[in-house]
């Protein structure tokens, strides 16, 4: 039995996954600057300007993906938090906390390159309408995730906690993306459904998808590059860490 | 060049997005290889030691 087929617990093993992912990360990295060169060479050189807002149209090539990023990796923590909870896998909870930190950032990264965007098309860099302060809230979450974690000493009552946190704070994302259609907000609707062929031009399309795909591999580098160092912290007392710290002097 | 960096007059806005995240990003990136490296330093401290006191 032992010796058949894949041992898919082995994916979910501490030491699996440390080894497996520190494999793995280089290949993300260097994805993520290729798709990064790639993204800003079209974005900032090769598309044209906008006829109405000229260049500072641009600002959406990272505008777009650090709001989705943000979104995305909110509802990955969300559903990491509840397996580890529920399941209590160790992964699941050390994939949790190290998603959280990363998520903020493009979180707080959407809300800057916002302000910096509101002010020239709309005269203001910040409005307390529903798209903006449903994303406010998405930024309050994470720190409130972040803070409920470190607050708490013992280790397994901080995950619980914080991954009840983690799972209430979920409904925030689908008002997030359906509060331009719920209220009247000086926001704009999504240019970009998947039931509909975008309202941008290809170029555009394009430039924002590649962006949007550099801003995934640096998610997943980073995170599973903290998600390693969480591992080495909790489990430095087991057997393998140990054995990993001997191997290279 | 000139153009480039002009941006049509929005360079603040524009560059004031890009260059953040980019900031942003890095500075990421550095606080996570620091806090691998202190942790491996003291790991393998330890592991040494473990090991000097199972020659002993």
């Amino acid at each position: 039995m032992a010796d058949r087929g894949i041992q898919w617990f082995r994916f979910t093993a501490p030491a699996n996954f440390y080894d497996l992912s520190g494999r793995l990360i280089p290949w993300f990295a260097a994805l993520t600057v290729a798709l990064f060169a790639v993204g800003l060479y079209l974005g900032l050189v090769v598309a044209p300007p906008d006829y109405q807002q000229g260049d500072s149209y641009r600002i959406i090539y990272i505008h777009v993906p650090t709001a989705w990023m943000g979104m995305f990796l909110y509802v990955l923590m969300a559903v990491y938090a509840a397996i580890g909870l529920i399941w209590r896998i160790k992964m699941a909870e050390v994939m949790a906390k190290a998603i959280a930190p990363t998520g903020a950032l493009f979180t707080f990264l959407a809300l800057w390159t916002g302000a910096l965007w509101g002010r020239p098309t709309w005269g203001v860099y910040w409005v307390w309408d529903a798209r903006l302060t449903s994303m406010l809230i998405l930024l309050f979450l994470y720190l409130g995730y972040m803070a409920l974690h470190a607050a708490i000493d013992d280790r397994q009552r901080a995950s619980s906690a914080s991954a009840v946190l983690a799972m209430v704070g979920v409904v925030n994302v689908p008002i997030i993306y359906f509060s331009v259609q719920w209220w009247n907000t000086l926001h704009q609707g999504a240019s970009i459904t998947v039931t509909e062929a975008p309202t941008m031009a290809t170029i555009m399309f394009v430039t924002l998808l590649i962006m949007t795909l550099a801003s995934w591999m640096y998610a997943i580098a980073v995170v599973l590059a903290r998600a390693r160092i969480e591992l080495l912290e909790r489990e430095r007392n087991a057997r393998w860490v140990q054995e990993r710290m001997e191997e290279r002097p | 060049m000139k153009d480039f960096l002009a941006m049509g007059g929005y360079a603040p806005y524009v560059w004031g997005s890009y260059l953040v995240m980019a900031a942003l990003l890095v500075l990421e990136m550095v606080q996570l290889r620091h806090r691998r490296r202190n942790l491996t330093r003291w790991l393998k401290r330890i592991a040494r030691l473990a090991e000097q006191e199972e020659t002993r």
